[in-house]
């Protein structure tokens, strides 16, 4: 019989998995509602809003519980801080969907225009990071975790290209600034996924080895 | 294992791994126990607590101990109760006396609330708590330069063993201390280095906060998580 302690863990755990499957279908909303123009996807995105949101009271709220009623230690504490850190950024990505897709239904109200930026391919590997880093965690896998780390510096590039290239395009075409500045925003909010998706990979590395890896260091403490 | 002089180290481990019979060694008190024989050395800055001409009495005196269950002499007034082990070692003068009374008291964190009954009461008309710092009083009274303490709070209630764990907080400023504990988050509260011992070998000694967030052996790992033991 587990115990009534390791039951709360699981749930833990199972609540976590929940929330980061809403930020992922956020995240697929939102790039499936630029790739079609349909707002109803972005309809979909802010109603899921709440849900996110919920889940992550929830879960600080059973993270609190466990923490006052057990007093974990060591691997256990680890795992409740991780949790209660990547819950906070699971939120995030949710909160950074809205942001796409209300830029996507500023965007559709105008005329569709061409820019040379390929935002669904931004999504896709910002939408992978968020799935790995989930999967490390459910795992408790440090080396899937690294390999979030890496990806982060591939999308960090690719918004640079898309802030160089729609700069250079409000310039040479100013009627397409409204167009190309909502691109540029979405261009961001998929990059702060992405570093979101870094920072829960950060603490499933602390949670399963007990190393800072923050800020590119790996600090053990002594 | 080497203490650090000044600080409090505690010594957790399940029921039996020897953690109490371990601490007991290092001023000798397993010598009252028949039979009982101890093997390697423990050294108190100069002092070799095994060698030949080492008196068990000068071991003791200075490195004092504070036992599970407070046991106060229950005849004797509190005032006697510090004054005993002076007595024991020779001291009859009654103005130094009074002094290292009132400065025992004061270090345990008792003097005010007996002041005024020094010698009216007995040690044992004093509460659990009250009792256990008269004790920790006792051991202090003869200036030792070690403090062991074996589960000092484990008959004690909440606010009695937080009075207990604030005053070994202050004493570490002038004692060293080993506390033995069953209670996990009293050394993590309490102390500044944990050994964890199992079936009688230390296992992992290393400062608290690194035994309790990540510690290197996975049987303390184990332990500490309620894994086992």
């Amino acid at each position: 019989m587990r115990s009534r302690f390791q039951q709360g863990l699981d749930e833990l755990r199972d609540r976590l998995l929940r929330i980061g499957g809403l930020a992922e279908q956020a995240i697929d909303r939102a790039t499936e509602a630029y790739r079609t123009r349909d707002a109803k996807f972005c309809q979909m995105v802010f109603s899921g809003e709440n849900a996110i949101n919920q889940a992550e009271r929830d879960i600080d709220e059973l993270a609190i519980d466990l923490l006052a009623m057990q007093q974990p230690m060591a691997i256990d504490l680890r795992f409740i801080m991780a949790v209660i850190k990547i819950n906070a950024d699971l939120e995030r990505v949710g909160d950074q969907a809205v942001n796409i897709a209300q830029r996507v239904l500023d965007l559709v109200s105008e005329p569709e225009v061409e820019l040379p930026v390929d935002i669904p391919k931004m999504a896709t590997s910002v939408s992978t990071m968020v799935q790995r880093a989930l999967e490390s965690f459910l795992d408790g896998h440090a080396e899937v975790a690294e390999s979030v780390l890496q990806m982060d510096n591939v999308v960090d590039r690719m918004k640079d290209e898309a802030f160089v290239v729609l700069v250079q395009k409000m310039q040479s075409d100013p009627q397409l600034t409204r167009a190309a500045l909502n691109v540029l925003l979405i261009a961001r909010n998929l990059e702060r996924i992405a570093d979101h998706a870094t920072n829960i990979a950060e603490d499933v590395i602390f949670w399963v080895r007990g190393a800072d890896v923050r800020h590119g260091g790996a600090h053990y403490p002594i | 294992m080497s203490v650090p002089a000044n600080h409090v180290t505690a010594v957790i481990g399940p029921s039996g791994c020897g953690k109490s019979t371990y601490v007991r060694c290092l001023n000798r008190m397993h010598e009252t126990i028949p039979d009982a024989h101890a093997e390697g050395e423990v050294k108190v800055g100069d002092m070799e607590v095994y060698a030949d001409g080492t008196d068990p009495v000068d071991v003791r005196r200075k490195i004092g101990m504070v036992f599970q269950k407070p046991n106060p002499f229950p005849t004797m007034s509190i005032y006697d109760n510090v004054a005993a082990g002076l007595r024991l070692n020779g001291l009859h003068n009654r103005k130094q006396m009074d002094e290292l009374v009132e400065r025992s008291l004061e270090l345990a964190a008792l003097w005010d609330e007996v002041k005024d009954m020094l010698h009216k009461q007995s040690g044992a008309s004093l509460s659990g708590g009250q009792q256990q710092r008269l004790c920790i009083a006792r051991a202090l009274a003869v200036e030792p330069d070690v403090l062991l303490m074996d589960e000092p709070c484990s008959a004690l209630d909440p606010i009695s063993t937080s009075k207990i764990e604030e005053l070994i907080f202050q004493l570490k400023q002038h004692y060293t201390v080993v506390i033995v504990t069953h209670n996990m988050q009293q050394a993590a509260r309490v102390a500044e280095f944990t050994g964890f011992f199992l079936m009688g070998s230390l296992i992992e000694f290393d400062k608290t906060e690194k035994i309790f967030t990540t510690p290197a052996d996975k049987r303390t790992e184990d332990y500490i998580t309620g894994r086992f033991g």
